[in-house]
């Protein structure tokens, strides 16, 4: 999946670069979303549970309320940091 | 009679700003027609998102099938909001980047194939289709409940406006409609919800009521509305029965098919480039989760409310006055059944069955300690609907409530009609059958053909009405978008070597495997112990979808390499504006290229 096109023009190093950065970003914000959801809100609830946030149980908050805020904070970082990487690598216009 | 009133008064208010922005966002060619122009505003853009993916069942089901359901409805809050994030990172701004009208344009591009590009037509219309019939179907309950119009006159009258607004707009039209049906919605979803949150919590933000204590006391609410459903025999609130490997797979087929939904990927064709696809996506879901999370607030609350004033309360019967009954009620020292509950008993929204012929309500569970047979059967929509009124809240609220469920229908059949209309118009005749028509012509194709799927889905809609349709077309829908869409999509992006043979193969696969497993389970035979993995028919697309990717990657490689030119294409769409044409790619088609026109131009 990592293949660098070498068939291109001029700025070829810097799109492979941006691209595993990218790749990278990607990666990782999706393991914070799998824990968000399936991991807290679900695989690990009972265990979550015990602890409570306010007067919910805390795995069952995430299921139904928390996981939507990690949903929306992952995507505000996504877009910041991805914009962060196009201006690093002079792309995007 | 007020409250009639002011049902009316809002419906054709609405109704009117609808057909004024209709006539004001006119679509001048086929860039208008199919993604209004590509120059709407990311934040404008996630609006209509919203609108666009909070359907009839969002606005009106889902709260009460959470106040059923407890922790079991998580499904639905996980599945139909994080399927955002897999749109955000992993499809929309490539999506936007490639540069076209359609998701089957992208299929039948990125794997230079007229045969992929109709089997994603097939797919995007079995899933569309299935879906607009159940908004159809509540646009004729909303009028048939609340308007006294008959059922199929409420359809009628729905699809003459959304015929209106979307085969003179298109997409630039249901843009903007879309947009004021986001504000009318959000508002008549949030108004009643505060109240009720003050009502039951004392607190009037209701996601921190959520967390917080039951109204005058130190108990969190759901600590007391856990007590509350354990004594009737209930399961837990915030415990469920469900299999854990089951609520994994319906909120992950939830999710993928959420991103492989054509209807919610080509709002993101609207914007102008990828970052703003980005940024879109972000302001989408943003929207969605206003609704989204006050919708557990607000199940929960309706469930404590619903207990404590119909459980064991007399029943006035109709011929009754029910003034004078309940002060004689009260006046015994018993409970009269709530004046809301005779309001909307008449809408068939709720049953009592008195079978121990006592006059008074019992509501139980399926395991109730006292061993007391139930009564009391509400239907799910009950609680969206009624909340304004359990709420004391003047009765012009309601008339909102009502305009706002028809604004979440209408707005989810208009994108819905965009994706069936386009795949006729745009990839069946443009693009495989008919190149040479003129882009007039196109424009006219796309218009007959958004009126023909306006006639057919309101004709499917009022069939639909005699079928427990709606909870079987969600699975349909998502299983299907997800294990046929979303594989072929994904690969044609993250991986190069990907190629037409693999997704045909994956998309054929992961269509007919999950159809048949759904149609299985739904219509021929419903026992729960032949199920693959212990997974139901809602969660099947999740397992179905790795099937369909395995079977994509496997026969690309044993097959030959795409062409050159599409993995150039492939390279391209990485890279946010180093969009160009490439020969095979690109044939009969310019892409929108971003990256050549700097923002400031125009």
């Amino acid at each position: 999946m990592a293949e660098i096109d070498v068939t291109h023009e001029p700025g070829e190093a810097a799109k492979a670069a941006y691209w595993r950065s990218a790749k990278r970003l990607t990666l990782g914000l999706l393991c914070v979303w799998f824990a968000a959801s399936y991991g807290a809100g679900i695989l690990f609830r009972e265990a979550l549970d015990s602890f409570s946030i306010g007067g919910a149980p805390l795995g069952f908050w995430f299921a139904q309320n928390g996981a939507i805020y990690i949903f929306l904070l992952l995507i505000v970082i996504y877009c910041i940091q991805m914009t962060r990487l196009e201006r690093r690598y002079g792309l995007g216009g | 009679m007020d409250q009639t009133f002011w049902t009316y008064f809002f419906v054709i208010l609405t109704f009117g700003l609808y057909i004024g922005i209709a006539i004001w966002a006119k679509a001048g060619s086929t860039e208008d027609f199919y993604v209004a122009g590509h120059d709407i505003h990311p934040a404008l853009n996630g609006m209509a998102t919203g609108a666009d993916w909070m359907s009839a069942a969002s606005f009106l089901s889902m709260a009460g099938l959470i106040a059923f359901l407890g922790y079991g409805g998580s499904v639905y809050l996980m599945g139909w909001t994080g399927g955002y994030v897999l749109l955000a990172l992993l499809l929309a701004p490539f999506m936007r980047e490639f540069g076209k009208f359609t998701v089957p344009d992208f299929v039948g591009d990125r794997y230079y194939s007229k045969v992929a590009r109709v089997i994603a037509v097939i797919c995007a219309l079995m899933v569309s289709f299935t879906y607009i019939a159940g908004q159809m179907k509540g646009v004729g309950v909303a009028f048939s409940s609340f308007l006294g119009v008959n059922f199929n006159v409420g359809i009628f009258i729905g699809s003459a406006i959304v015929f209106f607004y979307a085969v003179l707009g298109g997409m630039k039209g249901i843009t903007y409609t879309q947009v004021a049906q986001y504000v009318v919605l959000i508002f008549a979803y949030t108004v009643p919800a505060i109240f009720i949150s003050l009502a039951i919590t004392g607190n009037f933000i209701p996601q921190l009521g959520f967390i917080g204590n039951a109204a005058g006391t130190d108990t969190p609410m759901l600590e007391k509305l856990n007590t509350l459903v354990t004594d009737l025999g209930f399961t837990e609130y915030t415990g469920t029965t469900k299999a854990k490997i089951d609520v994994f797979c319906i909120t992950a087929a939830l999710m993928f098919g959420t991103a492989g939904l054509p209807h919610v990927i080509i709002r993101f064709f609207t914007v102008s480039s990828a970052r703003a696809a980005r940024k879109s996506a972000g302001w989408a879901l943003m929207f969605i989760a206003l609704l989204y999370t006050v919708a557990p607030a607000v199940g929960a609350f309706a469930r404590i409310n619903f207990i404590e004033t119909v459980n064991e309360a007399t029943y006035i019967s109709d011929d009754e006055n029910y003034d004078a009954r309940s002060a004689e009620i009260l006046a015994e020292g018993g409970k009269p059944v709530p004046e809301w509950y005779k309001t909307w008993e008449t809408t068939g929204l709720l049953a009592y069955d008195d079978l121990n012929g006592d006059g008074v309500m019992q509501y139980r569970g399926p395991a109730a300690p006292d061993g007391v047979a139930n009564e009391v059967v509400p239907n799910n929509d009950i609680f969206v609907l009624a909340n304004p009124q359990i709420a004391n809240l003047p009765g012009w609220v309601i008339g909102l409530v009502v305009a706002g469920g028809l604004a979440a229908a209408l707005s989810t059949a208009a994108g819905l009609l965009m994706v069936i209309s386009s795949a006729v118009s745009h990839d069946l005749m443009k693009r495989t059958f008919t190149p040479n028509m003129s882009e007039k012509q196109e424009m006219f194709a796309a218009r007959t053909a958004a009126a023909v799927a306006v006639v057919a889905s309101a004709t499917l809609g009022a069939f639909a009405s005699s079928l427990p349709f709606v909870a079987q077309v969600v699975a349909f829908a998502f299983g299907l978008a997800a294990a046929s869409l979303f594989p072929v999509i994904f690969l044609g992006i993250f991986w190069k070597r990907m190629n037409k043979e693999g997704a045909i193969s994956a998309m054929l696969v992961g269509l007919i495997t999950t159809f048949s497993y759904i149609y299985y389970f739904k219509f021929v035979n419903e026992d729960p112990s032949l199920w693959l993995f212990g997974v139901s028919p809602e969660g099947i697309g999740f397992v179905f979808m790795w099937l369909s990717l395995v079977v994509g990657i496997g026969v690309s490689l044993v097959t030959a390499p795409p062409p050159q030119d599409i993995q150039d294409l492939v390279a391209d769409i990485r890279i946010p504006g180093t969009r160009r044409p490439h020969g095979i790619a690109d044939v009969g088609m310019t892409p929108d290229m971003p990256g050549l026109v700097p923002d400031s131009a125009e």
